[in-house]
């Protein structure tokens, strides 16, 4: 079985060392088309008929065409293995998606391994490049396919290099361009799929030039790789991630290592190409050319301009102000602090999908033609992006996903292709069929099995109950609250126990661990789980029997923990209270019900922690949420308004942070190296920056030297309006990273904190029916308990934290897409409902200044100067952050109320936004 | 690293998660000692020289040239101590160390060419150098190592995947009699993953042992024409 000749490989790195690896060549390796006689065809993918053709493609076709591939019109393809090895090198999101397309059932992708198969395998010969030889090594191996599987079958090569196209026609392998080989097919819609290669990116090109010959050169080149690895190592140029303004896509910014302030990039010649995100390599611009850095709110350009959206809440999602200029009395003309710079050279494209619309155009004569039209994003610090399509009149008008494939230095845009993605990447497919195998057959009830389990506490004769939004379906957690005879209180967190359904490995736990939470959008849900487990077998829902975890403490009537206790159990929820009847039951005192003294005495116990909690440094941050009322029959918003917080959502939130800890504290005692806990790291100077330039432009003093003393003095920030303080909150929340998950074993103990909350540890147990983060630390804190066994995977550090990245992954784009759907609904609603309201002024800039309007919880520009005239009657002073109108006394100055009219426009058909003018 | 193709199923090297390496075995290469044998596990090579009956004792030595960049490695480091106590302790527990009391073994093993897995080329060299000079012996004693990546038990490991830093189980077995003398591994492991990677390690060396005899049988044979029998 094992036809084994070894061999020599030399690989060089830093001193010359020779490295020997053996290479086995098999026999074993079969051709994996199903209707073959010589080969065992049990793992057979390819059609089952002899008449067939089969593909072979080559790595450019991979790289470039890969959403070609991921149509199902394109089947029967072989990817050899050397070409998945290059794909690999060279991009690793398309060897994922090529990877994905070959294990997936349904398509009829092979790998076959021809680096190791006897007759494939090609020796490196003497003067060849790998690039040839891995040419020569495709051919070797669609020559034996031909062979081996007979004339009667068509194996195609496909490539778009001229030279191995030639070279295979001359060695008897019918080879075929990837445009002529679509054509010949004859589906317009592939056709679109189809990457025209420009003549920059891909030398070894097939179409002709038609392009005429002189035109104009746009952007300067980029330096070769060889001199921008130079140049950074002499300090010449900076490294850095290129960020665009998200109030202007013309300015950018590079925060790099070797230089301490961030490089200012403005205009889209000197970002030369480069996509937000990029990693470039950028130079410094002469001293001479300098100019003061005045933040304008957008420069006159023919885009289209700013708009309004949500209130970000974290500073991960605050739009970047440029700083404004410090004043030096008297000084020579005023320098900005951040050096310009122009792009030399991209390290790292940052290219994916992105999702918008095309600019208006009229329909080109003909319709079946090709037409050239432009994109245009949603996402503004996205460029527009040419793409070339045959079906214009199905795309004009419509919400669609374009890529982005090359952008050379003759055109002023970058070209694409049009392909249908979801944006945020978030899966909102239905689930699998393998998936749904794995859940419990309906309808689900308490098994005898389950209450004969000793591991599991049948808890059903304790009085639990729940409380949770109203209309909530998915009740992950549950409490109970019992006096004992000592005058302590025994409390218990009982939390769905859906880790008894999802088993590791399972095809619903990788489904579940890929989608790492549910997303919330105003009127669905894209869920985690599938819905019979969220809204019936998991969901502790009043008078039914449910599995649940729980974790039981006994704690003192000053809220002190006694003891802690941690079981499985089965309980029997008595009442799914929403929390406006929870603080309704607190709030009347006739009602003396057992239930209702539960909630007070935990509610008591509540606030003793949550003052306690606030004494250690946690901080009381603030988001405006935004509640919308759904018409139910046109799923348009009736109503908007912020979310209002009562004392039983504290009281719960209490309960659940402190399980949160109290599991935190098991897991990691148990399972130090590999506990998934999560973090929120202290803000730094400069995060806190904004924050304190807002205050002291109020004459607030703020001391951010810890959580505690920041916890502090934003207690004492009492303006002479109730609203002010709230004000001050959200904007420091705003300040804040977000919390994320990692593996204990990851970093050192001391980085463990959670700076808002300000406890040593935290984790998340609550929610497991939404977050998956919370399933894997169910299965921690059983495997702790020892009632299961810890899956291998936690053994796997870099598996661990590569879940832990995924999940903060998952969890931000869930944000973001919640974010969203809310500013979507915020137009909807404003559509028909121009509205006059109230706004504060949160930064003002030279022809504005950006208000935040508490009601809706939104912020956006207010323009002082309209965009076409220069000059206007509004003297602004940037510095001490202060606009007058000449001649008159009104002034504004930040955070102060003023009056504006809400209403939306539509400038570009499709793209409506809501514009926010001033009242005076 | 992906150390298994997901897609393939084939490791780095073109082997199957339960192929071994190509083994060869060679009696009497060093003709003053008593007893010696070459063995190779793939690009491992050791070469084991024995001299005795006298007392048993081990060492264990790496040529200067054995891996990729040549040092100078001077004797009795931490590495060799260890790898000799562990050779001397496997090889005295098969060795029928009663019947020669008051007597000196002396087995020198030293490593050609190293490329993983050389704790089990070495004991399975000795055992060959043992039989080669004669010195009456239980079972053959030899050796195995077997690992965990990416999931998959593998059998065998070479350089790249010893050094993946995964767990590494090395096994010395007496294939007749069915008890192991050795057992070592480095990293952990779940206890029923354990149990399977210690299992395929012990049918490589069983495997081993099979082809020992049969090299064994051969310089018999040899042996036995060349006295003209």
């Amino acid at each position: 079985m094992l036809q084994s000749k070894s061999f020599a490989k030399k690989t060089k790195q830093g001193r010359v060392i020779k490295v020997v690896r053996e290479h086995y060549l098999r026999d074993d390796i079969y051709c994996g088309a199903t209707f073959c006689k010589v080969c065992d065809t049990s793992a057979a993918r390819l059609s089952a008929s002899a008449s067939a053709t089969i593909l072979i493609v080559d790595t450019n076709v991979v790289l470039n065409q890969i959403d070609l591939l991921e149509n199902p019109k394109i089947d029967d393809v072989v990817v050899l293995s050397v070409v998945l090895e290059e794909v690999r090198h060279k991009n690793l999101s398309v060897y994922n998606r090529v990877k994905a397309l070959c294990t997936n059932p349904l398509r009829k992708f092979f790998v076959f391994s021809n680096e190791h198969h006897r007759d494939t395998y090609v020796k490196d010969m003497i003067g060849e490049s790998p690039n040839d030889r891995n040419d020569r090594a495709i051919r070797v191996a669609a020559r034996w396919y031909q062979i081996h599987l007979g004339e009667s079958t068509q194996i195609l090569l496909i490539t778009n290099d001229r030279e191995n196209k030639k070279r295979a026609t001359e060695e008897g392998i019918s080879a075929e361009t990837v445009e002529s080989y679509v054509k010949s097919l004859g589906k317009p819609d592939l056709l679109d799929l189809v990457v025209l290669s420009s003549s920059v990116d891909v030398p070894m090109e097939d179409v002709e030039d038609l392009r005429p010959s002189k035109k104009k050169i746009i952007y300067s080149e980029h330096k070769p790789m060889s001199e921008v690895t130079s140049g950074l190592l002499h300090g010449i140029y900076h490294q850095g991630k290129l960020r665009v303004n998200r109030y202007n896509p013309f300015e950018a910014y590079v925060g790099s290592e070797s230089i301490s302030e961030e490089i200012v990039i403005c205009g889209r010649a000197n970002m030369n190409r480069a996509f937000h995100g990029d990693i470039v390599a950028v130079e410094l611009l002469p001293q001479d050319q300098w100019r003061d850095g005045k933040s304008l709110i957008i420069d006159d350009d023919d885009d289209d301009e700013e708009e309004v959206h949500l209130v970000p809440n974290s500073a991960d999602d605050v739009p970047r102000f440029e700083n404004p200029v410090q004043p030096t009395s008297g000084s020579s003309p005023p320098v900005s602090s951040h050096p310009p710079g122009r792009v030399v050279g991209i390290i790292k494209r940052n290219w994916h999908s992105y999702c918008g619309s095309l600019d208006p155009m009229p329909m080109p004569a003909g319709n079946a033609g090709v037409a050239h039209a432009l994109f245009a994003s949603k996402d503004r610090r996205i460029p527009k992006i040419r793409i070339q399509t045959r079906q214009l009149g199905n795309l004009l008008d419509k919400r669609i996903i374009v890529a982005v494939d090359s952008w050379d230095c003759l055109s002023r845009y970058p070209s694409g292709h049009y392909v249908l993605l979801i944006e945020n990447d978030i899966n909102s497919r239905p689930f699998s069929s393998q998936v749904l195998a794995c859940l419990p057959p309906l309808p689900w009830s308490l098994s005898l099995e389950d209450l004969a389990n000793s591991n599991r506490e049948d808890l059903r004769h304790l009085r639990v109950f729940s409380v949770d939004p109203p209309g909530c379906r998915d009740i992950d957690d549950a409490l109970h609250c019992k006096p004992l005879g000592n005058g302590n209180f025994e409390v218990g967190v009982h939390i769905a126990d859906v880790t008894n359904f999802v088993l590791p490995g399972t095809p619903l736990d990788e489904e579940a661990s890929q989608r790492g939470t549910s997303v919330y959008l105003v009127e669905r849900r894209i869920d985690m789980l599938p819905k019979s487990l969220t809204e019936d077998i998991c969901s502790l829902c009043s008078d039914v029997e449910r599995l649940s975890f729980s974790v039981i403490w006994e704690l003192t009537p000053d809220a002190n923990i006694v003891s802690t206790r941690y079981t499985k159990s089965a309980i029997k929820s008595c009442a799914a209270l929403s929390y406006v009847e929870a603080q309704a039951r607190m709030d009347d005192s006739r009602l003396m019900d057992p239930l209702t003294t539960d909630l007070r005495n935990l509610n008591s116990l509540a606030k003793i922690m949550r003052l306690r909690r606030i004494k250690r440094g946690a901080l009381t941050l603030a988001s405006p949420e935004v509640k919308f009322q759904i018409d139910t029959e046109t799923h348009d918003p009736l109503d908007i308004g912020m979310y209002q917080i009562r004392e039983a959502n504290q009281m719960i939130e209490e309960f659940m942070l402190a399980a949160n800890i109290s599991v935190a504290e098991k897991i990691l005692k148990h399972f130090s190296l590999c506990s998934l806990l999560r973090r929120h790291p202290s803000p730094t100077k400069e995060m806190l920056e904004p924050l304190l330039r807002t205050a002291a432009a109020v004459g607030l003093d703020l001391d951010v030297s810890s959580s505690k003393a920041l916890a502090d003095s934003l207690d004492r920030a009492v303006g002479d309006d109730p609203y002010f303080n709230k004000l001050i909150r959200i904007l420091a929340t705003r300040c804040m990273t977000q919390a994320i998950y990692f593996s204990s074993g990851d970093l050192s103990p001391s980085e463990f904190s959670h700076y808002g909350l300000a406890a040593p540890i935290y984790t998340h147990f609550t929610s497991p029916i939404r977050r998956y983060a919370d399933v894997i630390v169910h299965r921690l804190l059983a495997a702790a308990l020892g009632i299961s066994r810890l899956p291998p995977i936690f053994m796997d550090g870099p598996q661990l934290t590569s879940i832990a990245d995924n999940l903060n992954y998952r969890h931000r784009n869930a944000q973001m897409a919640s974010r969203a759907s809310v500013e979507l609904h915020t137009v909807i609603f404003f559509r028909n409902r121009p509205t006059d309201t109230e706004a504060r002024i949160l930064k003002i800039k030279s022809n504005g200044f950006i208000v935040f309007v508490p009601k809706f919880g939104i912020e956006g520009p207010v323009y002082l100067v309209a965009k076409d005239k220069g000059s206007s009657d509004w003297v602004v002073d940037e510095a001490h952050q202060k606009v007058t109108k000449a001649g008159t006394k009104i002034t504004y100055g930040i955070l102060q109320t003023v009056r504006i009219h809400m209403e939306v426009v539509e400038p570009q058909p499709n793209r409506p936004k809501l514009q926010l003018t001033l009242i005076i | 690293m992906e150390y298994v193709d997901s897609l393939t199923g084939f490791r780095l090297d073109g082997r199957r998660p339960n192929d071994m390496r190509q083994i060869r075995g060679e009696i009497g290469v060093v003709a003053k000692a008593d007893g010696s044998a070459l063995f190779e596990m793939g690009n491992t090579k050791v070469i084991a020289a024995v001299y005795g009956p006298r007392e048993v004792r081990c060492e264990y030595s790496m040529a200067n040239f054995s891996t990729g960049d040549r040092t100078r490695r001077p004797k009795g480091d931490r590495r060799s101590t260890e790898i000799s106590l562990v050779i001397r302790q496997t090889m005295e527990a098969c060795i029928l160390v009663h019947l020669m009391p008051r007597s000196q073994i002396d087995i020198f093993v030293q490593v050609l060419q190293a490329d993983g897995g050389t704790r089990s080329a070495c004991i399975n060299a000795a055992t060959l150098a043992l039989a080669d000079a004669g010195i009456p012996m239980r079972d053959i004693v030899t050796s195995c190592s077997a690992g965990y990546l990416s999931s998959t038990p593998l059998l065998d490991l070479n350089y790249v995947e010893d050094s993946a830093g995964g767990p590494d189980v090395t096994v010395g077995i007496l294939g007749k009699m069915d008890k192991v003398t050795l057992l070592q591994m480095d990293s952990k492991l779940p206890i029923d993953i354990f149990e399977n990677v210690m299992q395929l390690a012990i049918e490589g060396c069983k495997a081993i042992a099979q082809y020992i005899r049969e090299v064994l049988l051969e310089n018999t044979k040899l042996l036995e024409s060349r006295k003209g029998l």
